[in-house]
């Protein structure tokens, strides 16, 4: 920026939208890797903890037999879905077909919906048997990682809810920084359903 | 061209057609600021500003009204300590008893204070206040990668620090405060009163502050540096923060799971960190059991001995950027600091559990954590050798500044020195758990880091304010503190080689052994710490003083060459703080150099320096751009 556009108006921050040449990277997009990162380290933390819980266990019950293996499978299958969906958005985006991307996000939120719809049915057959966060260590564990994944699942449908509809204006007016919005969020979703990729074998199926 | 007229603006050469445009910004931004052409309302501009300079100061005013509450919990367990069990007025005012203090309630200061000194006064001030002011401004950049995350972590950090506060006051009738120690040790903090849950929910916030705050500032680091600011030209301070970044983002995480792991086995009756069998009050507890307490110690001190880095590196930051400037030397060994840094930050993720030598983890995993300590050690000492060495043959100016930037060196070398012995072993069997370690880490936060932070109060006070804090109140407030912190803190060292253990509510009266240790030296300590309160107040004063009557002073007083100084007027314009981009052109410390002009050529001269003299003292108003 020269002192001619200063004159006009306070510097701007710079690289909000497009990429700093020497990084190859816009702001946002470094950002949400960061915090993937810092989500690896909770949910490695986390992953840490059952593998020391469990190998000090004296018996540890059989995950396929305790939890609903078809629900579950099914979710995963669901999650993949999506996050194919969020590329086809992204894609259309950058295309400029902005109602087919439209269409891709909704979408992906509906696979969103799915994936809690099921995890709650899930939820609600543990419960019928019995099986609380305080039964024992697995359930302890069960709960409290796939209630956080729930959570983040959770986090990104209000994301991809808000770029449907009040967000959605940005799609027309600025479509770069918009096609850069969808792209940061799939990077998210991708995350969550990978982290369920890891959570769906260590806990029903090991 | 008439218009190739060149003007010095400040330390800067400009064509004067841009000097003119620059200025007639500078002057219109200045009027917004006056109230005249102003278009935000309080609430945005002071309340829930976006601005990283706004921020800072927001920041900084809260942490030092923590850092003084902490300091206050911190002279009622003196008082205990020094007179056992004698009733004091202000005990009486706290906790509206008899005056005289239970052991409950010193857990709970013991606990409060731990927790309010690294998380909500010392971090928050070294990080949110000095890196979110400084570090855009040192780089070149208009403000922060993303100023509303930078909003939002200012607000979780307020609410993480008043859900601390409120569960000190409110939880009375409940048990309290929290009262497991900073360190939270399972099975005690789960079975524990209330105040350990709100103690888990604060900390959760405080953990979202600082997650959003690291993200923001490496982003800014990488993204927004100046035309011109390779990496070997960053100012170290900005090294500094870079790598504390780094520590903040990758392991505050597993602390986070930690936390929801405790407030489940509190909440929601799970046992993540309860063995089976548990024996509470001669009752065999009833849960799932087989849980394991040690899973809580690697997760806690997996965030709390990186933690220790963050609490020591923005300060190193901070004394390097004092020492160069006061000096008039370029730093000794830049690359070797930088380098030395960088390994530290690795270093600092594989040492956590010589914390745990005790805990009986076995031979072979106490000798690997002994090896990685002994190791980390070695970035420390090459860092503060080359402050050292920075001092050698140097014509050292003594500003307030740098007198608390000179203290901090011996001091932190005593706290980094006496570490060594903690860190192996067979030593450690011995000084475990005793005051021999609180003095060592206290050595190395308070003489180490908090004279740090005053270094750089006193040393960008004026970029802030504008005005300068008073040198002769300054030197009253160094010279005190500096006699009086190591009135606390040596007999410590004396103490825990006696064997007085750290956890002792009555100062060691019921044990035979460290009665005559504690006795000869408590006393005296708990008077250092009044005296330590009282030479605060110069400070506490000037402070306030200085904010509107101080002396006035240009935008560069110190005469140094970072582009906070060199390229910005003081305080710095609004949003966007640079009238015209800076563009660097050298490195960040090139004072004294053979040939030029004057002892300082800053970040933006040109080759050669400037052919004129730069005045000693900046006219007030005149370098307000650039």
């Amino acid at each position: 920026m020269s002192v001619h556009e200063a004159a006009h108006g306070h510097m701007e921050i710079p690289f909000t939208v497009e990429a700093r040449p020497d990084t190859g990277l816009y702001n946002g997009k470094l950002g949400v890797w960061l915090f993937l990162a810092s989500e690896v380290m909770l949910f490695g933390a986390l992953f840490s903890s059952l593998i020391l819980i469990r190998t000090g266990a004296a018996e540890w019950p059989k995950g396929w037999e305790e939890l609903h293996v078809i629900p579950a499978t099914i979710n995963t299958f669901v999650l993949i879905a999506s996050s194919v969906f969020v590329v086809m958005a992204w894609a259309n985006l950058r295309l400029r077909n902005l109602k087919v991307a439209r269409m891709w996000i909704a979408a992906t939120l509906l696979c969103g919906f799915a994936f809690m719809g099921i995890k709650a049915y899930e939820y609600s057959l543990s419960f019928q048997h019995h099986h609380f966060p305080k039964t024992s260590n697995f359930f302890a564990i069960y709960f409290t990682m796939t209630g956080l994944h729930g959570l983040h699942v959770l986090g990104g449908m209000v994301v991809f809810g808000y770029f449907l509809t009040k967000g959605w204006s940005m799609a027309e007016t600025e479509p770069k920084r918009f096609t850069n919005r969808i792209e940061i969020v799939g990077l998210y979703w991708h995350f969550v359903d990978l982290v369920w990729i890891f959570l769906f074998p260590t806990l029903y199926l090991l | 061209m008439a218009q190739k007229r060149q003007v010095r603006v400040g330390s800067q050469w400009m064509y004067a057609r841009d000097a003119e445009k620059a200025l007639g910004e500078a002057l219109r931004v200045m009027k917004e600021e006056e109230g005249h052409g102003h278009h935000e309302s309080f609430v945005t501009k002071y309340l829930f500003s976006q601005d990283h300079k706004w921020i800072g100061v927001q920041y900084g005013f809260t942490a030092l009204c923590f850092l003084l509450f902490g300091f206050f919990l911190m002279i009622m367990m003196r008082l205990q300590l020094g007179w056992p069990n004698q009733p004091f007025a202000v005990i009486k005012w706290f906790f509206h008893g008899t005056g005289t203090m239970l052991p409950e309630q010193y857990n709970q200061l013991g606990a409060m204070h731990g927790t309010i000194m690294v998380f909500l006064a010392i971090v928050p001030l070294a990080v949110g206040a000095f890196g979110n002011y400084v570090v855009p401004l040192q780089i070149g950049a208009p403000d922060m990668a993303f100023p509303k995350l930078n909003m939002a972590s200012y607000w979780c950090y307020l609410p993480g620090g008043i859900i601390m506060l409120l569960s000190i006051f409110l939880l009375g009738q409940q048990g309290g405060a929290a009262q497991s120690g900073w360190t939270s040790y399972p099975p005690l903090s789960v079975i524990a009163s209330q105040g350990q849950t709100w103690w888990l929910v604060g900390m959760i916030f405080l953990i979202t502050s600082s997650l959003l705050g690291s993200v923001n500032f490496i982003v800014t680091i990488i993204q927004l540096r100046a035309k011109g600011m390779t990496w070997d030209r960053l100012p170290f301070f900005v090294w500094a923060q870079f790598v504390t970044s780094f520590l903040l983002l990758l392991a505050f995480p597993p602390l986070e799971a930690a936390g929801v792991l405790q407030l489940m086995d509190r909440v929601a009756g799970t046992s993540f960190f309860l063995p089976s069998g548990l024996v509470v009050s001669g009752e065999v507890l009833k849960n799932a059991g087989g849980g394991n307490p040690l899973l809580w110690q690697h997760l806690f001190w997996f965030l709390a001995h990186p933690e220790v880095y963050v609490l020591i590196l923005p300060a190193m930051g901070i004394v390097a950027e004092v020492i160069a400037n006061n000096t008039r030397k370029s730093l000794w060994g830049y690359r070797s600091m930088v380098g030395a840094t960088v390994f530290l930050g690795f270093m600092s993720f594989v040492v956590w559990a010589h914390h745990m030598f005790m805990t009986g983890m076995g031979t072979v995993i106490s000798a690997f954590f002994q090896t990685t300590t002994m190791i980390i050690s070695i970035p420390s000492v090459i860092i503060l050798s080359a402050l050292f060495i920075t001092l050698w043959g140097a014509s050292i100016r003594f500003t307030t500044p740098m007198l608390f930037a000179l203290a901090f060196l011996p001091m932190f070398g005593i706290g980094g020195l006496t570490g060594l012995p903690l860190g192996l072993a067979t030593t450690d069997i011995h000084l475990h758990d005793t005051y021999y370690v609180i003095g060592h880490f206290h050595y190395v936060v308070a003489p180490g880091t908090i004279f740090a932070m005053f270094a750089g109060i006193y040393y960008w006070f004026p970029k802030v304010t504008g005005r300068k804090l008073n040198d002769t109140l300054g030197r009253i407030h160094f010279w005190g503190s500096f006699v009086c912190i190591n009135g606390i803190f040596m007999p410590m060292f004396y103490q825990g080689l006696a064997g007085v253990s750290r956890r002792l509510f009555d100062g060691g009266l019921q044990y035979a052994h460290a009665k005559a240790a504690a006795a000869a030296t408590n006393p005296f300590m708990s008077q250092a710490a009044i005296g330590l309160f009282i030479f605060q107040l110069p400070f506490i004063y000037n402070f306030f003083k200085s904010i509107w009557w101080g002396e006035r002073v240009g935008a560069n007083p110190w005469q140094a060459t970072t582009l906070e100084w060199a390229a910005a007027a003081s305080p710095p314009i609004g949003h966007g703080n640079f009238a015209v981009p800076p563009v660097v052109r050298r490195g960040p410390y090139e004072y004294s150099i053979p040939g030029a002009a004057t002892d300082f050529l800053t970040q933006i001269d040109e080759d050669g320096g400037p052919a004129l003299p730069a005045p000693a003292v900046a006219p007030p108003h005149a370098p307000v751009v650039a």
